[in-house]
């Protein structure tokens, strides 16, 4: 979070006058487990996407995409709810580089 | 009209589009958010907007941590117990609003309230009987967790029986809750002119037709919704759809709705699990297992959620046809 502010900069009740200022909290560094998705085996069921409670599932034109790993908490649900397996939870620390 | 989910991913390939947004601070695997989200999408892709009420409890302290908000659409929040009527004075003030002209009478506006269920079954029951009585227009979500999972698994009205709370342990003096969960919907449903459903992120297109059924609904609805809590259930974090769906398979939680006195049964599962299985699969109930008394609080309760099936069956036939009002 950045610096505090100034009693006269806050809005009057301490109302947060914009909507969505959480995207601005990357919520992907809670995370132990990674959903790594392989494109080949999935068929675009999009249980993943339903479920995702971090709306992590990234979708166009009815097609899964890919996964947002700056807010995915790495729960497991859409590798749960996948018919065909095609997300599967591998350990954050396969990911993090040497060095 | 049917829910199509490609149709929605095509809606809402925009996150922020939804309502409830990323960056909240909810548990891993928390099944509030996937409450939330079904419901939103579902009034948006009527062609709603939406406006929120949140009672106290953890949807509301970990989406709205200030300076951030996880909520991209019209949100209130008061306090514990009145979810409800707060829900009923927006809906009010929307109505005057619409009134005196300074909003389009035509503008399709619906006020859905959530709330968990400490603040509904006790604290916030007195101000939603009174707002489904004065037949506000309004929706309100029960995400029933089944304790004060906020503060740290408190027992509520809403927490079966065996399960370890810290206010109900498992000991020698008593085998964790000793009283049986409270039957919410039916408490709604002898309101008059109400519609009250059961639902279940476990099974999410019947929950999502019923969202559609109860905002389509003239007057207050109300769908309590088996949401677990994937900390204090002592499930995975992955596993909250697949432990909902076998509370419908065991009788645990039947899916079923009440319009205005009429029972209607959605789901009827052609064969039923023993309610063991459901209360194996969580670590709520490790210690009951192992208590002297596990086997006959187990058989107690499969002898109650037997006999609430077959009254649940007998009632949707007696009541056939046959609207309260």
């Amino acid at each position: 979070m950045a610096e505090l502010k100034g009693w006269r900069e806050i809005p009057i009740g301490g109302v947060i006058d914009k909507p969505a200022t959480a995207m601005a909290f990357k919520t992907g560094t809670w995370r132990v487990m990674r959903p790594t998705w392989n494109e080949d085996k999935c068929v675009h069921y999009m249980m993943c996407w339903l479920y995702c409670p971090d709306n992590s599932i990234i979708v166009k034109d009815e097609r899964m995409m890919g996964i947002d790993y700056e807010y995915c908490k790495g729960c497991g649900v859409c590798a749960s709810v996948c018919p065909t397996k095609a997300i599967s939870m591998e350990p954050e620390t396969k990911f993090v580089e040497e060095g | 009209m049917a829910i199509n989910i490609k149709q929605l991913t095509k809606e809402f390939s925009d996150p922020l589009s939804i309502g409830i947004t990323s960056g909240h601070r909810l548990c891993p695997g928390c099944a509030a958010p996937m409450t939330v989200k079904m419901a939103l999408m579902v009034a948006k892709h009527l062609g709603y907007e939406v406006v929120v009420g949140l009672a106290t409890g953890c949807l509301e302290v970990s989406t709205t941590i200030y300076p951030y908000t996880a909520w991209s659409i019209p949100y209130i929040h008061n306090a514990f117990e009145n979810a409800a009527s707060t829900i009923a004075g927006v809906e009010t003030a929307y109505r005057a609003l619409k009134k005196k002209g300074k909003l389009p009478v035509d503008k399709p506006i619906k006020f859905i309230a959530f709330a968990g269920d400490g603040g509904t079954y006790d604290i916030g029951l007195q101000a939603l009987s009174g707002a489904v009585e004065r037949n506000h227009n309004f929706l309100y979500i029960l995400y029933d967790n089944e304790g004060y999972m906020n503060t740290g698994n408190q027992r509520s009205g809403s927490t079966p029986p065996g399960s370890e709370t810290t206010t109900a342990p498992v000991g020698k003096a008593i085998p964790g809750k000793l009283q049986l969960k409270k039957n919410i919907v039916e408490i709604v449903a002898a309101h008059e002119n109400v519609y009250a459903a059961t639902a279940t992120v476990g099974e999410p297109f019947d929950y999502m037709n019923k969202v559609e059924k109860a905002l389509k609904f003239e007057g207050p609805s109300f769908i309590a919704v088996l949401s677990p809590c994937v900390r204090f259930w002592r499930i995975p974090e992955d596993a909250a759809p697949s432990i909902t769906k076998l509370a419908v398979e065991t009788k645990y939680w039947p899916l079923y709705e009440v319009e205005k006195g009429v029972y209607r049964i959605t789901k009827k599962p052609r064969s039923f699990k023993p309610i063991r299985e459901f209360i194996e699969k969580q670590g709520r109930f490790r210690n009951l297992l192992k208590h002297p008394d596990a086997d006959r609080i187990i058989s107690e309760l499969q002898d109650y959620v037997d006999k609430r099936w077959e009254r649940l069956l007998a009632l949707e036939e007696a009541t056939r046809d046959k609207p309260a009002r």
